[in-house]
């Protein structure tokens, strides 16, 4: 995280599509060089919020600022220092791919020697530079992800807003976008990630709020959120041992704060995996205790403070409230 | 909403239709086929003046002629500019907007710091350049051509006719062409825009006269022969109704502009003709009498363009 100074700011933003409440009383501040992932299911409202963001949906009621800018009353300031790569973007396939990032400066008023060396650098940057002059129509999803990134550091923008940017892409793409994110956001540009795919979210993003049904549930860094909602919640803790070592299920019982201890495999008295339910973190006494007793630990998992589990929490939460 | 300076956004996206449009192969096909209908045409009309020349010695407005003349089978320039003239800008509009959602372009292109009506605006304006750019080339070609066939240069008088000709075609293809924007902006999908835009060509080349006849006669019953106040009203009517077809509006004044002997558009009583002077009219009486023609497809362009504008603007830009 870079300084602290709040580039995207939004109070009581509520966008209402006739009965449907899309975005609900929306605060958010997100700083200068911070990644952070609007995280929820589809129809969730992140993309609306983007878009009032972006100023291209007027907001119902409440206040946005990005930048100290109005987005719907100084829209051109705004798209000016924005990047938005629209979820699945479009290009114009009958263009080559360097066409396409030219018209995008032209659009930008940027002149056009420092539009050609802007487009030189993005296209390295993004990994693109031999297959530019292709027609975009050739071009492959990741290729096309690639270039709408492009397409945004063209404008060499403060604020750069991704909408499921790694939806489709193979696994090796995604790690590559992502990395090139990050990398972006070291150099002090603030990103705002939308998506559904967690791992990916919970791997790059210093915080991140949760939407349900337009209402942002919560908000904060994984690590935080977890402590905060899943503070009753048991770690599970899954190890496996070299061999079968008699007694350490007893044992590894014995242990303060440990519930339950369980063999994974469903085997009597305890074979090479062992599951555990506990009420605090006790790896290192886990561990210890193994070693004494003279084993050797392969492995040892503790499961239930990921964002998955926050997430999953957060889902029947809401399907408990709907129940009810 | 507070006035900004605009960033050249409007030039950007005009330059780019227009080079799309040009060197496109939709423009090229419709091009091919109102070309080779327009030689044809002129080519019968040349044929059909030298024989008339030869009977009746000389005959004015000779290069005129070439546009309207026709020996009744193949009809003439005119009525095949009026024909296709309406696909020609169906085909550069229908999919204006709503190819921009299909392609997922729309949001990409409206994150850029432009105004909203930069798009449209520029989509009706590179349209419009590429039109004006096609009908003037094809004017110069048929002219030279026509030059060519009958051997006698137009008048100043004959030039300045066929300039408005080309002034009143340009204005009635981007009156189809706004219409193609509107569709467009309506329908997501751009075969339905598409359908719609032919079905409104077909109704109005086709079907409108026939129905204004229909409407007229069933308003103001009329036998033939009767009273002649009634088939008075009825011809007024008629006419009237046939007036809300821009392709009615086109003739008129095409016809007008470009057969100086025209005098009156409508039903003439026998009593106004007696004692008139046979002669033409100047070009400035002719401007003067399809004036309102001209007005009325402007109008129709304006009302479609701002429809789509409206359209454009409110419409929700998410993909």
């Amino acid at each position: 995280m870079g300084s602290a100074t709040p580039v995207i700011e939004t109070s009581g933003l509520v966008r209402r599509y006739g009965d449907l409440t899309a975005v609900d009383h929306l605060d958010l501040t997100v700083c200068q060089g911070e990644i952070f992932g609007l995280l929820g299911p589809n129809g969730a409202g992140k993309t609306t919020t983007i878009l009032m963001l972006l100023g291209l949906t007027e907001p119902t009621e409440g206040r946005v600022r990005i930048a100290g800018l109005d987005p719907s009353r100084q829209p051109l300031e705004v798209k000016r220092i924005t990047g938005y790569l629209p979820d699945n973007v479009g290009f114009y396939d009958e263009m080559t791919g360097r066409d396409n990032l030219r018209y995008t400066a032209a659009l930008n008023g940027i002149p056009r020697p420092e539009a050609e060396r802007r487009i030189a650098k993005a296209l390295q940057r993004v990994g693109l530079p031999e297959t530019a002059d292709r027609k975009a129509g050739t071009y492959s999803h990741g290729m096309r992800q690639r270039l709408g990134l492009a397409d945004v550091l063209v404008k060499e923008p403060r604020i750069i807003v991704l909408d499921e940017p790694t939806v489709g892409l193979d696994p090796e793409g995604a790690r590559d976008f992502l990395e090139l994110t990050r990398e972006l956001a070291r150099e002090g540009i603030t990103v705002l990630l939308s998506s559904h795919l967690l791992h990916q979210v919970q791997e790059i993003c210093d915080r991140v709020g949760i939407f349900v049904s337009g209402r942002m549930v919560a908000c904060g860094r994984v690590h935080d959120l977890a402590e905060q909602i899943l503070a009753d919640e048991q770690f599970r803790l899954l190890i496996e041992i070299q061999a079968p070592l008699p007694g350490l299920a007893t044992e590894l019982g014995r242990l303060d704060g440990v519930a339950s201890v369980e063999d994974a495999d469903g085997e009597e008295g305890g074979g090479r995996r062992l599951r555990l339910a506990c009420s605090r973190d006790v790896r290192a006494e886990v561990g210890l205790r193994v070693q004494e007793l003279g084993g050797i630990l392969l492995h040892l998992e503790q499961s239930g403070r990921s964002l998955d589990e926050i997430y999953a929490r957060y889902f029947r939460g809401k399907e408990m409230d709907n129940v009810a | 909403m507070r006035k900004q300076t605009s960033p050249g956004g409007l030039a950007v996206i005009t330059r780019k239709e227009f080079a799309d449009h040009v060197s496109g192969w939709r423009m090229i096909i419709l091009m091919g086929l109102v070309a080779v209908t327009g030689v044809a045409s002129l080519y019968v009309a040349a044929q059909t003046i030298r024989s008339a020349v030869g009977e009746a010695g000389t005959i004015d407005f000779v290069f005129l002629r070439l546009f309207t003349a026709s020996d009744g089978k193949l009809p003439p320039f005119i009525s095949f500019v009026s024909f296709l003239g309406p696909l020609v800008g169906l085909a550069l509009g229908f999919d204006a907007v709503s190819g921009e959602h299909a392609r997922r372009t729309l949001s990409r292109v409206l994150a850029q710091p432009i105004h909203r009506d930069a798009l449209v605006n520029g989509k009706f304006l590179g349209g419009l350049a590429a039109v004006a750019a096609m009908l003037s080339a094809l004017w110069l070609a048929v002219g030279a051509l026509g030059l060519v066939l009958i051997g006698v240069p137009p008048t100043a008088d004959e030039f300045v006719r066929l300039a408005a000709f080309l002034a009143v075609t340009v204005i009635y293809i981007s009156f189809w062409l706004a219409l193609s924007i509107l569709f467009s902006t309506v329908f997501r999908q751009a075969a339905t825009s598409a359908l719609a835009g032919i079905a409104a060509w077909l109704f109005f080349a086709i079907f409108a006269d026939l129905l204004a006849d229909l409407a007229a006669a069933a308003l103001v019953p009329a036998a033939a022969g009767g009273n002649p106040e009634a088939i008075f009203a009825q011809e007024q009517i008629r006419l009237w109704l046939s007036r809300l077809s821009p392709v009615t509006l086109y003739s008129e004044a095409v016809s007008t502009l470009l057969t100086p002997s025209i005098r009156a558009l409508g039903p003439v009583m026998v009593e106004q003709i007696l004692g008139a002077l046979q002669g033409v009219l100047p070009i400035g009486q002719s401007l003067l009498l399809v004036w309102p023609q001209v007005v009325g497809l402007i109008t129709g362009t304006a009302a479609c363009f701002a429809a789509s504008y409206i359209l454009f603007m409110r419409r929700e830009i998410r993909a």
